[in-house]
């Protein structure tokens, strides 16, 4: 029983969550193993990015328990944080630092080794031309894009994701699903919260929908996931599953 | 965790109510008992006696300091509501005896001093702690969600309480090192009974207030919560 | 190895938190602004007799630093607060305390610079003649900052991210800090007057004291009040 959770990814035991007075987690329980990438549907305040903000160790459950990869959220929050990459909502970037500042300083606070190739990733999400510019002049796409860069600082075995396709283009939308796609290939597991399907249309296992705090249903994806060979970028298949 | 850890224990009155009658009845008898048999001062007259009531206050304020201060800390410790909302009563009952320290210190004075305010460092002492009571009050105000409300206060008490002895030494320090003559007359040997009979019966009294406070706010959060459990339908 | 990581997560902090705030329009000029301006205040209200200015002018001198450094120790939360940075930061590994403490450096430079300007301009405004002991002065403005600075920064982690921040940040600060003020406007006023009590020593040792107990208490203190 205990090997058994240990190898989940990501899960949850009757997670509650209350703010004041209004509960917006009602007793959620989900799992996903290693390799698995999961959406999570749900109307607007139905608790979705409250879950994924347990998750991420930025709120703890007022009731039930939430692990990756075996270490509680509430207790073990620098072994959760190690294991995560969290793409916010909200970029959470710096105005007045440039494009490799704020990514320097990401990868200084992640306790990466100096000389981490910060440049690589910029061109990967397309803002090689931006490296010296202020964030502020960024538009949100590009801020978007940033902080999936941060993303790509060191290969976190979970991903968060909350509504990650806002802002986006078609090539942003295309990127995205690359990255989460390696993950998957990697051995990782992904929760990304959805809006809506379309966008993430090849690569999720499957959706879990929570309505009033509360799962609703849990069913494998319309469009099933492509799978990547281990260490294959996934630019061309990726293009002809659209 | 099961619902259960969820919700604010009610207490139960039980033994307390016949506590506070009692507690009560033995202040008044203190009071009474101690300004009847003592003297009446050489200068102040009977307005002395202001001190049975003024000093055990001031004593009393630091007991609730310090009440803040544990539970603080065993609200940081160990998560239960129960110890954040005591120290919120204790908070509470502190600052209204803080104030009824320095309005009796006002009342006493103004005949002795003829004015209404010296920065005599007793009095400066207790009205700087009143601002911290004060703050920390504020802070509970300000803040909606319990558990940040919980913690945010936890810290600001201990934080507080820690300066009780720092803010009362430089004061006095500052009083001292100018020089400035007591103003504060100390008390002569023959009141001192009265004063710890009265300190004793008093500190009864807030402990059954601070009781009655954190039942009252302790019954409110067991309602929010019911209610709350309610609307989750029940399960889970 | 550990402890390497967090000293560079505390440089880096502390480096970001001082860049962003040089970049940015209007930050330390208008603190330092705000701080001459109250000076210039103090000046009408105590002045303009030589003597009273004189007499007044460690006070003043405090207090003018006191309210323009309430202004910085929010903003430095505010950088957090605009992108939503502050939740980006919590998800790093490592302990809570290294914000902290890059944020403490990061302000003590902020109000160590700003105290040069206002004691600069407060010699010249109050009339104040430089006394033979100005080391200990020196070392008087250093640990009165200090302490500032400390509770400053840590209230301002609760004070900013409340409603009605502007009144909550004094309401919480200022009755904490009566000890700092206290010795540091006395053993200005006593140093600048010669110290014939020989009183400054005492102050300085209990602003000593004062600035290790609450150092260590914020930061104990400060992941229980950053994190929730």
């Amino acid at each position: 029983m205990v090997t058994a959770q240990s190898e989940l990814a990501i899960e949850a035991q009757g997670v509650a969550r209350r703010f004041g007075a209004r509960w917006v987690l009602r007793g959620v329980s989900i799992e996903l193993g290693p390799g698995e990438i999961v959406g999570l549907l749900g109307a607007n305040g139905s608790g979705k990015t409250t879950l994924l903000r347990i998750f991420g160790t930025l709120l703890k459950p007022t009731a039930g328990t939430a692990r990756i990869y075996g270490h509680d959220v509430a207790r073990e929050t620098d072994a959760v944080r190690s294991e995560l990459g969290f793409l916010a909502h909200t970029p959470g970037l710096y105005d007045d630092l440039t494009a490799r500042e704020n990514l320097r300083f990401g990868a200084m606070m992640l306790g990466l080794p100096a000389g981490n190739n910060l440049d690589a990733a910029l061109e990967r999400v397309g803002l090689g031309h931006v490296i010296n510019e202020r964030v502020r002049g960024f538009s949100a796409g590009m801020q978007r894009r940033l902080a999936m860069a941060r993303l790509l600082l060191r290969h976190a075995r979970v991903l968060l994701l909350d509504e990650p396709y806002s802002n986006l283009d078609t090539a942003g939308i295309k990127l995205m699903n690359e990255i989460i796609a390696e993950a998957g290939a990697a051995g990782g597991a992904a929760l990304v919260v959805l809006h809506e399907l379309a966008p993430a249309a090849g690569v999720l296992d499957r959706t879990i929908t929570i309505v009033n705090g509360r799962v609703a249903e849990s069913k494998p994806a319309p469009i099933p996931r492509v799978r990547l060979v281990p260490g294959e970028r996934a630019a061309a298949t990726a293009g002809a599953t659209r | 965790m099961t619902t259960d850890d969820l919700t604010v224990q009610v207490p139960r009155s039980g033994g307390w109510a016949a506590f506070g009658v009692l507690s009560i009845a033995a202040l008044i008898a203190t009071q009474v008992f101690s300004f009847v048999t003592s003297p009446p001062d050489v200068n102040m007259g009977q307005l002395e006696k202001i001190m049975y009531v003024h000093v055990p206050a001031a004593w009393v304020m630091f007991i609730c300091f310090a009440v803040v201060l544990v539970y603080s800390l065993r609200f940081l410790w160990k998560g239960r509501e129960e110890d954040d909302l005591l120290a919120a009563a204790a908070a509470e009952v502190g600052a209204i005896f803080n104030g009824l320290t320095l309005i009796l210190g006002m009342i006493w004075g103004k005949p002795a001093w003829g004015v209404w305010w010296v920065w005599e460092a007793r009095l400066t002492s207790t009205l700087v702690l009143f601002l911290v009571f004060v703050g920390y009050l504020a802070l509970r105000a300000f803040v909606e969600d319990p558990q940040r409300r919980g913690q945010w206060s936890a810290a600001v008490g201990i934080l507080g309480a820690l300066n009780v002895p720092i803010v009362w030494m430089s004061v006095t320090w500052w009083r001292t090192l100018h020089q400035m003559p007591s103003t504060m007359q100390d008390m002569a040997k023959i009141y001192w009974v009265g004063m710890f009979a009265n300190f004793v019966t008093m500190t009864l009294v807030v402990v059954y207030f601070i009781r009655r406070r954190y039942e009252a706010a302790a019954i409110v959060r067991a309602a929010e919560h019911a209610a709350q459990a309610a609307a989750l339908g029940g399960d889970e | 190895m550990a402890f390497r990581d967090d000293v560079r997560r505390i440089r880096a902090i502390a480096w970001k938190d001082l860049t962003t705030e040089r970049r940015s329009k209007a930050g330390f000029n208008s603190v330092a602004a705000l701080a001459i301006t109250i000076l210039v205040l103090f000046g009408f209200a105590l002045g303009p007799d030589a003597q009273a200015l004189r007499d007044a002018a460690a006070g003043a001198l405090w207090l003018s630093a006191l309210f323009a450094g309430v202004l910085a120790f929010n903003r430095s939360y505010q950088v957090e607060l605009d992108g939503g940075a502050l939740d980006q930061l919590l998800q790093y590994p490592g302990p809570r305390w290294v914000i902290y403490v890059g944020k403490l450096i990061a302000n003590s430079l902020f109000v160590g610079l700003m105290l040069v300007i206002v004691v600069a301009v407060g010699i010249a405004l109050f009339q104040v003649r430089i006394p033979k002991a100005w080391p200990s002065l020196i070392g008087v403005f250093a640990l009165g900052a200090v302490g500032l600075v400390v509770l400053g920064t840590f209230y301002a982690a609760m004070a900013s991210r409340s409603r009605a921040r502007e009144v909550l940040l004094p309401l919480l600060l200022f009755p904490m800090l009566v000890p700092v003020l206290l010795a540091a406007i006395s053993a200005t006023k006593a140093l600048l007057v010669g110290d014939i009590m020989h009183e400054s020593g005492a102050w300085i040792k209990l602003l000593g004291a004062y600035d290790l107990i609450f150092l260590v208490a914020t930061l104990w203190a400060f992941e229980y009040v950053i994190e929730v």
